[in-house]
């Protein structure tokens, strides 16, 4: 029998000639990740078990994002520890304040991913490097650990989605509309322990940029991972990245998939999601007029140069409305350095948006823009759960940098077509 | 015991909210778990209750401090329709029994009396006299479970030193 392209990769990993959905493997792992908020737990974890050293300093990231620069005693105590840790253990790939950026932007802007490699993150959205044909997806702290200690995890092989994208992207819409659109048709467990393979003739006409944001949200409809086919633009974004010798896999033409699913990419409008769950969708003409007070644009969904640019083409020679406030978040510091350069922090600062240094801060509710009682939020992030960005009472639109830059400038949620 | 139900899609933010994470202890996170879902939770909540979900229970967020504030409230464990994949290595990773059975989720009410053998995977609605019958977990999976969580299991096998 045929196998996917998740299959076909934890085969490999697990040294097997074939692997079928619902096996149980161990795995051989090519990059172990965490964060400020999940190391601490793993160090904990590590150390209570009495483990004594790192598999591979080398195939270990650990990046301070999430509280960074920190935000108050108790995050920068978690980051020492992180400190101390990679500073003890010789981590090659250790990122704190200066060179972090947010983790998924960071990992494959540094070429730490690479077509056919299995990574595991402590962070849900460690899906993301799908769009580079790896397979990647979010654990927890004890699997961080385990990871960290012996280079292997246990996965249950899954079964698959298929997502058949054909035509092509309109003006102002962009990956954001399409993982929203999807999450919207099969719902925040409708592909539950499973992958979403992406494929057909629409995915050549999607940048490396929007594949990262479908990827990076395919745990919002509950998957273990989302993956693309290695192209000719994966290949240009590896170039000058990735050195070491990798693996692209195909999925074989028999393979077997639980359910197709077909997106006409020229039939998509912007979508939104409202709260409180990512595929509460509607369309940008269902949910124009609804108005908001805080535009965050930037994250590890929506950080990336493409959607910088996105929303600066719109916020450019305009105003952020009155009693809005609009905070731009470049994703590392190579994308704030090339938003500098093309002139997109100027036209955010001029528009009376402020731009911040790298931190998924708000995205969590964390700092850098928490919300008040009863505050509506338009967001490039990616969870609208009840009290994600501040008390139980704010809620959060989920949307593309496009329609928040729209959004910004009107005070409503706003079509970027009618700006 | 007291049985604590909630619907579907709980996810890791109402679990423990993000802005308690730089606080990792177990007390610390015992102390404000459900808060954003069910605020009595923390203060109501004993040893040996047992915390019911609908489908896709943990849903969002990796973080670990989910399953870990709930087995630090004394929970016995989570019955639901399904768990979202990330929450359930966690629980299993560190030890706490979960148990996947959308027929007890359904037949056992807030007020009713529940018994439950993790080995069988039988959850008995005292109350009512109803049996049901759980998912039983893999061997590899079980084996996870029986040593305490993954790292002894990994030490165990002397894979991890």
């Amino acid at each position: 029998m045929g196998m996917t392209m998740t299959q076909k990769i934890l085969a490999r990993s697990a040294g097997l000639a074939q692997v079928e959905a619902g096996q149980l493997i161990e795995g051989k792992l090519d990059l172990v990740l965490g964060n400020d908020i999940t190391t601490p737990v793993a160090i904990t974890e590590f150390e209570k078990a009495g483990l004594s050293s790192v598999f591979d300093q080398n195939k270990i990231a650990i990046v301070l994002d999430h509280s960074t620069p920190c935000k108050d005693i108790k995050s920068a105590q978690l980051c020492a520890a992180c400190r101390e840790f990679a500073k003890k253990h010789a981590i090659t790939h250790f990122y704190d304040v200066g060179q972090m950026g947010i983790e998924h932007a960071l990992l494959p802007e540094k070429g730490l991913a690479a077509p056919g490699e299995v990574i595991i993150g402590a962070d849900s959205h460690t899906c993301t490097y799908g769009a580079l044909g790896a397979f990647s997806t979010g654990v927890g702290s004890t699997d961080m650990a385990a990871g960290m200690a012996t280079g292997l995890a246990w996965f249950k092989v899954p079964s698959a989605i298929k997502v058949n994208l054909v035509g092509r992207l309109g003006q102002y819409l962009s990956g954001k509309d399409v993982i929203l659109h999807l999450i919207g048709l099969i719902g925040v467990d409708g592909a539950l322990y499973q992958s979403l393979e992406f494929a057909g003739e629409g995915v050549a006409s999607l940048e490396m940029d929007d594949r990262f944001t479908i990827c990076n949200m395919a745990i919002e409809a509950g998957a273990k991972n989302g993956i693309f086919p290695v192209d000719d633009k994966t290949m240009d974004y590896l170039r000058g990245r990735v050195s070491r010798p990798w693996q692209a896999v195909e999925a074989d033409p028999d393979a077997e998939y639980t359910s197709k699913v077909t997106i006409d990419l020229s039939a998509l409008r912007p979508t939104v999601a409202f709260p409180h769950l990512p595929s509460n969708t509607k369309t940008i003409d269902e949910a124009a007029g609804k108005p908001i007070q805080q535009v965050v644009i930037g994250s590890c969904t929506n950080g990336r140069l493409k959607d910088l640019r996105e929303a600066a083409a719109i916020l450019r020679g305009r105003k952020v409305a009155d009693g809005v406030r609009c905070i731009v978040i470049p994703a590392t510091q190579q994308i704030y350095l090339d938003a500098i350069a093309e002139g997109l922090v100027a036209d955010f600062i001029h528009a009376g948006a402020v731009v911040s240094t790298p931190t998924c801060g708000p995205c969590l509710g964390g700092h850098m823009g928490v919300l008040s009682d009863n505050e509506w939020a338009i967001s490039t992030t990616n969870r609208n759960f009840v009290g994600r960005m501040g008390p139980t009472s704010s809620m959060i639109i989920l949307a593309s940098p496009a329609v928040a830059a729209a959004s910004a400038v009107t005070g409503v949620v706003t079509d970027p077509a009618k700006v | 015991m007291k049985i604590y139900k909630y619907g579907d899609n709980v996810d890791t933010d109402v679990i423990i909210p993000a802005r308690y994470l730089n606080a990792p202890d177990e007390k610390s996170l015992a102390s404000h778990c459900m808060e954003d879902i069910d605020a009595g939770f923390a203060s109501t909540v004993n040893e040996g209750d047992i915390v019911i979900g609908g489908a896709n229970f943990g849903c969002g967020s990796s973080r670990e401090h989910a399953p870990l504030a709930i087995k630090a409230c004394g929970v016995k464990c989570v019955i639901a329709k399904s768990f979202a994949r990330i929450f359930y290595r966690n629980a299993i990773n560190i030890g706490f029994p979960i148990l996947e059975c959308p027929q007890a989720v359904d037949g056992i009410s807030a007020e009713d009396q529940v018994s439950v053998d993790f080995r069988t995977g039988v959850i008995i609605d005292e109350t009512t006299g109803e049996r049901f019958q759980a998912a039983p977990f893999p061997e590899f999976v079980n084996g996870i479970i029986e040593h305490g969580g993954l790292l002894k299991s990994l030490k165990a096998r002397g894979v991890a030193k």
